[in-house]
């Protein structure tokens, strides 16, 4: 049913966002976690989104001939593969220079006297996120008005 | 006289229903993407697919009914601006396809992000709100219709 749907989709697109949001909360929390090598430095982490993909089986998939598909994409046009909700893949690491700061003083100083801070962008972190927070919110409406739309369908007839 | 049958005393509303809830269904799915890289917002013609699901005489199997989705086909509002085209299958690789899978097609994007994401979450929000109070619409339709056959059961 597809109402019924419109309820994991959109508990989908919470559990999403409620990871970047977990994501954003580790990165400022360890903004200024000093470390003295390259390697043991923490990396700002973000969350891999996709389409979640709910793809027939090779074999309900036929042309006429009766011939499957080889194709992906032949599964990803398909009405019930494309509403499953997004996905989180995987979180990855940014890539962007770590900072290098001179301080000779500071105890996770190496022996040149520099002390390597994570590649958090805070002004960045704090974008992201009230755009999840916004995202979260937009998804529990949705999901309040298809549960209104469910209980109305429930009183056909009464 | 015609015996009054679910079919004929529930008219198209019975369809525009499950359609209605299909759309919010899609809607919901671009929603719930709207931070999602690349990924394409998409709806369906509600007006041609409802033409097609009252006249299914014209729908022949064996024939795949492609429409075509150009850019600027599909508004906001989901008006549809070119004539439909039909395809025939010309080699057997070309895959037969449902009437409701091509009936998705993807919307212009108005403000395109430099992700390739073209969900626009304000287009998108306003046209699932519009669609539920659609729903209701018929669904206060198809319970007028119900009604009606109780009080033609009860004889009263």
């Amino acid at each position: 049913m597809s109402l019924l749907n419109v309820l994991n989709i959109a508990g989908s697109g919470m559990a999403a966002q409620s990871v970047r949001l977990n994501t954003t909360a580790s990165n400022i929390a360890n903004a200024e976690s000093a470390s003295s090598s390259v390697d043991e430095t923490y990396r700002a982490r973000k969350p891999w989104f996709a389409v979640m993909e709910e793809a027939l089986p090779q074999n309900q998939l036929r042309n006429q001939y009766g011939q499957s598909s080889p194709y992906k994409q032949h599964y990803l046009l398909d009405s019930k593969g494309i509403n499953a909700g997004v996905a989180v893949k995987g979180i990855v690491e940014k890539d962007a220079p770590l900072e290098m700061r001179f301080q000779p003083d500071h105890p996770m100083a190496n022996d040149d006297g520099y002390v390597y801070y994570p590649n958090v962008n805070v002004v960045e972190e704090m974008t992201d996120m009230m755009s999840s927070s916004r995202s979260y919110q937009m998804n529990i409406e949705i999901l309040k008005t298809a549960k209104q739309m469910l209980q109305r369908t429930l009183s056909l007839g009464q | 006289m015609a015996a009054i049958g679910f079919k004929n005393a529930l008219g198209l509303h019975s369809n525009a229903l499950q359609l209605r809830a299909q759309r919010s269904e899609i809607l919901a799915n671009n929603l719930a993407n709207s931070d999602t890289p690349g990924f394409k917002a998409r709806d369906i013609n509600f007006q041609h697919i409802l033409e097609k699901s009252r006249q299914p005489d014209k729908v022949i199997n064996d024939r795949l009914h492609f429409d075509i989705a150009q850019p600027g086909e599909l508004t906001g509002s989901g008006r549809l601006a070119k004539p439909q085209l039909a395809i025939q299958p010309t080699h057997q690789q070309h895959f037969a396809t449902s009437d409701s899978l091509n009936a998705l097609l993807y919307r212009t994007p108005s403000q395109p992000s430099i992700d390739g994401n073209t969900v626009d979450s304000q287009t998108e929000q306003a046209e699932f709100a519009r669609n539920s109070f659609n729903y209701s619409a018929s669904f206060e339709f198809l319970n007028g219709k119900f009604k009606g056959l109780r009080n033609a059961i009860r004889g009263e």
